[in-house]
């Protein structure tokens, strides 16, 4: 048997990704404990390095293909990798001084980390059964593990337990269903599925087997009904954890579903659409409603994300529908969706981590008259709620705008209706989000505030996004042609 | 001046915004310079307006002038479309005029808790929403600016509202975005049904909803219908109006009043009669019933009213009935009349907030039955309230006249094929209207202005109108006056812009 098939410029982002973990743990047993700090700025270039392969090959342009197909590197899983690497930028920005200041070990936190980022830029590429598992697994491992970093506090371990069980029991789920597709298509890569999937056979059985496959991610994607793990999970965890959770591996699922259903079972419309419809509906609903009753910033940002996912879930129940254009619109319309709400929750979350300095606290009440004694922080953040809600000008809008131009182009009865729950969600949404944002303007400040700085790393996980977010509102041109590119590997 | 040309309507809009972005690069401490920035940016985007009044071809008033089409986001084919005609230019000034005076007004009483530099640059971008949204020519950056209006006006009642002002600020903000939420589907359906798709609203235009199903049309009607009459507000969608009205600040009532109500009005005349005329003339007994049910619906709530904001609010929705009333008939007199009552309805009632908040600064209350004998303290003040009173009322000589009469008697004779008899009908009520609306203005008045002065009020000091107020009210006044006596100015504008909107409803009827 000839040796595989190695393109290392293809591998090039992961390859130095894996460098960088072992630099970080090499340098965590070289350095002083007052000098562990640096494992952070280590893990940072890392990621910034790594971008440098990516871009490069967005440049070149070829799809590159290896091992049978089972992993390729085209424009879409390009984009996805810039993406995670981003997060990942943007998260480890977030932690350096919470972890510093939290008295937790930060080697090990930095190597966890990209770890898992490493798994999600695996998963973009990944276009067979067990190259997406391995990736699925590469990344959530990792951050079992970080759940559980604050290890004094009982919330932690609940949170990291809970996430654990969930997951473990959502890969069971998962492999059942795609061993039962291995067995009848008698091949794990996703291009080969499809050839099976076109051909008609299968029946029921193979009904079943997708039904498996698609609860599993539904699980690790925090569909409704199966979410609720997700807001206990969120708010034990450290925050900066829950913000790489509500974005890096929520996307990384979306990644292999989008790649799942849109390679490898697009043929069996009438097995998964159903499923995703009542998911997209269940998720933007019962998310929305249960975030109205929060009190706690973490947990509606948590319900909210269970409900932005819902809106993510939207094109793939129409993606089958209509005369057939609606395919490519629908898949560049999750895409561009994921791309949006990672860079605003994010954001979100670096303002969350900023305030809480001050505040000493996620609780919405805390956030009285914000306004007035940090106008920067409240600004940033209101722009950041605002853009969720998808006000324009800011991000948002456009996401939600690709949205419902893939439902009303689907043009069906069933696609409308989910429109039209998609809208008025959009208005529930925004009651609490501008509720959050009402409290920072318009209630009274108090007694005593807090003149805690902002570090410049925080800063920075603050302004990045801000200025993307502005970017893409007023010009969506830049994200959108991403989005186009990527469509063009279906 | 060809650059001027295509220039003009990006500086009308954008100037704002870059003077938002200079005044939040300003200390908060330096609230003189913030102030000067602020009314320097007004005055050149009013210059710019004044520039394109004398450069407007009035000749050629139906056809879009100053344009500017370049690509914007080509992925989803919708472009930066920006043109002006004879419908779009009265609104375009009359906003960058309100929010000029809006500055000037501010500039010693900001209301607590103070802070101009945010007030300031929410009203600034408020100002870019506004203007863009009378020039847009692209359904999608139509949609943008129509939203921009939303979050400005949310803080500015919010922050510097009254006491119930999260309540306010709340309610004003889930009405719009509810409206305008179904209002987007709908242009995205029109934009799939259209062929070659485009977001072009001239484009649209031009097709007349040509091969899309009579009951698709309808639907599509439907989305645009809830997005804007809600703005406007039309009954029943009205109830976010009064309690938005009363908490905002005593400038965000006026812009409220005098330019967001009109982003409605302006929508149906703009986007949805033009471009689907066929639903339109099935929708428009409906729409005028609604219109009608709204001018005595906000009488009757005016005679109810114990505060004179609140009063001033309902009687807005009355008079934006009698907007959607002329709008309703189809005719080139009804939508005429319309636009006419939109400028009117914008300097009357902008004036009236503006002295129910200065009546509200010297008195510290708006409650109708605690005030009295302002005509003996502020005789001044006294005499412009009674003369914004009978401009509203639609006294002859004043510009509500020119709003109110001919757009009742547009019902007269609707388009063809709408129900004449429907329509007689809504004309008698509408007129019965006119008869309330001089009720409740002259019962204000005789409270508020006429008789003695309260013992309340006996030994304090009222000051008369001021100077910023004197500057800010001085051009209202005399405008309320011209285009009472010279109504001409604005028709003539307006009409040929109309007439090809009319047009359409001609053909239909045969």
């Amino acid at each position: 048997m000839p040796a595989p098939y190695f393109d290392y410029t293809a591998l090039a982002p992961e390859i130095i990704l894996t460098v960088t973990i072992v630099a970080v743990l090499v340098a965590d047993l070289l350095f002083e404990e007052r000098e562990k700090y640096q494992t952070s700025t280590i893990a940072g270039i890392g990621c910034l390095v790594a971008m440098i392969p990516v871009l490069y090959l967005a440049g070149n342009g070829a799809d590159r293909t290896m091992f049978g197909g089972a992993y390729t590197v085209d424009n879409y899983a390009l984009a996805m990798k810039a993406l995670f690497l981003l997060a990942g930028y943007i998260t480890i920005l977030l932690s350096t001084n919470y972890i510093e200041e939290g008295d937790y070990y930060q080697g090990e936190y930095y190597v966890l980390l990209l770890t898992a980022i490493l798994g999600m830029t695996i998963m973009a590429s990944a276009r067979d059964l067990i190259t997406i598992f391995v990736a699925l697994e590469t990344l959530s491992i990792p951050t079992y593990l970080l759940a559980g970093w604050r290890k004094h506090d009982a919330r932690s371990n609940e949170s990291s337990l809970k996430y654990y069980l969930m997951g473990v029991l959502s890969s069971a789920v998962m492999l059942y269903g795609m061993s039962i597709v291995y067995g009848l298509a008698g091949d794990t890569r996703l291009v080969e599925i499809a050839k099976y999937v076109s051909s008609g056979q299968g029946g029921q059985v193979f009904d079943v087997a997708i039904f498996f496959t698609l609860v599993g991610f539904a699980f690790k994607v925090s569909a409704v009904p199966f979410h609720f793990w997700a807001p206990d999970s969120y708010e034990g965890a450290p925050t900066p954890v829950t913000a790489f959770l509500s974005v890096a591996s929520k996307t990384g699922g979306f990644v292999a579903l989008l790649s799942l259903v849109y390679v490898g079972f697009f043929g069996r419309g009438d097995a998964w659409q159903p499923i995703l419809w009542v998911l997209a509906a269940a998720s933007m609903t019962v998310g929305n409603l249960i975030a109205l009753r929060q009190t706690n910033l973490v947990r509606m940002l948590a319900y909210s994300s269970i409900a932005q996912g819902g809106f993510m879930l939207v094109p793939f129940a129409v993606a089958n529908q209509g005369d057939g254009s609606a395919r490519p619109e629908a898949f560049s319309a999750t895409v561009v969706y994921l791309l949006i709400y990672a860079v605003m929750n994010l954001g979100a979350f670096a303002a969350l981590i900023a305030i809480a300095r001050k505040t000493r606290s996620a609780e919405i009440d805390t956030y009285s008259g914000l306004f007035n004694y940090a106008p920067a922080l409240a600004v940033t953040m209101s722009l950041f709620l605002f853009s969720l809600a998808g006000i324009p000008p800011l991000g948002g809008w456009y996401a939600k705008l690709v949205v419902f131009k893939a439902v009303i182009d689907a043009g069906t009865a069933q696609a409308v209706i989910l429109g039209v729950v998609a809208a008025l969600n959009s208005v529930i949404a925004l009651f609490y989000y501008a509720r959050v944002a009402g409290m920072m303007w318009f209630k009274p400040t108090p007694a005593e505030t807090s003149t805690a700085r902002v570090p410049v790393a925080l800063g920075a996980a603050i302004a990045l996004p801000t200025i993307l977010i502005l970017a893409i509102g007023v010009y969506p041109n830049l994200f959108a042609r991403l989005g186009e590119l990527a469509t063009k590997g279906l | 001046m060809d650059w001027f040309d295509s220039w003009a309507l990006t500086l009308a809009t954008f100037l704002p915004l870059v003077g938002c972005a200079v005044v939040l690069l300003i200390p908060r401490a330096k609230e003189e310079l913030i102030k000067q920035v602020t009314l320097l940016t007004t005055l050149l985007t009013l210059a710019v307006g004044v520039m394109i009044l004398f450069q407007f071809d009035y000749d050629a008033a139906d056809k879009l002038q100053f344009t500017v089409d370049k690509s914007w986001i080509d992925v989803i084919s919708s472009r930066y479309h920006m043109g002006l005609d004879g419908i779009s230019l009265p609104l375009l000034i009359l906003t960058l005029g309100i929010t000029l005076l809006c500055v000037v007004y501010s500039w010693d009483h900001f209301p607590e808790p103070h802070n101009p530099k945010a007030f300031l640059a929410l009203m600034l971008v408020l100002e870019t929403g506004m203007a863009g949204t009378f020039v847009a020519q692209d359904l999608i950056l139509f949609f943008i600016f129509f939203e921009l209006v939303l979050l400005p006006m949310y803080f500015m009642i919010g922050v510097w509202g009254g006491p119930n002002r999260d309540y306010a600020s709340m309610k004003f903000f889930l009405f719009t975005l509810f409206g305008s939420a179904l209002m987007l589907l709908s242009f995205l359906a029109l934009f799939f049904l259209s062929e070659p798709h485009t977001f072009d609203i001239v484009k649209l235009t031009e097709m007349h909803g040509a091969g899309i199903a009579h009951g698709t049309q309808l639907l599509i009607f439907g989305g645009l219908f809830l997005g804007f009459a809600i703005k406007v507000p039309m009954f029943p969608f009205h109830t976010w109006l009064p309690d938005a009205h009363t908490e905002a600040p005593t400038v965000g009532s006026v812009i409220l009043a005098a330019v967001l109500l009109k982003l409605g009005t302006y929508g149906f005349v703009r986007i949805a009669l033009p471009i689907l005329p066929e639903a339109a003339h099935s929708w428009a007994p409906y729409i005028g019933a609604l219109a009608v049910i709204g001018i005595i619906y906000g009488a009757l709530g005016c005679l109810a009213q114990k505060d004179m904001k609140r009063l001033i609010a309902f009687s807005s929705v009355a008079h934006m009935g009698f907007v959607m009333l002329g709008i309703s008939t189809l005719t080139s007199f009804g939508i005429n009349a319309a636009i006419f009552g939109m400028v009117a309805h914008g300097l009357i009632t902008g004036m009236l907030f503006f002295i129910a908040g200065s009546v509200q600064e010297r008195f510290h209350t708006r409650e109708i039955s605690r005030l009295g004998g302002l005509l003996l303290q502020a005789p001044k003040m006294g005499w412009i309230l009674g003369f914004c009173c009978m401009a509203s009322l639609g006294l002859p000589g004043l510009a509500g006249f020119w709003g109110e009469f001919p757009a009742v008697l547009s019902a007269y004779e609707p388009a063809d094929g709408l129900n004449l008899g429907l329509f007689r009908f809504f004309m008698v009520v509408a007129a019965i209207g006119t008869v309330l609306a001089a009720g409740y203005l002259l019962w204000m008045l005789q409270r508020v202005a006429m008789g003695k002065v309260p013992e309340e009020w006996q030994d304090a000091h009222i000051h008369d109108v001021h100077m910023p107020e004197w500057i800010a009210w001085l051009p209202l006044l005399l405008l309320i006056v011209a285009l009472g006596v010279f109504p001409g100015v604005v028709f003539n504008v307006t009409d040929d812009a109309v007439q090809v909107i009319s047009k359409s409803f001609v053909a239909e009827g045969h």
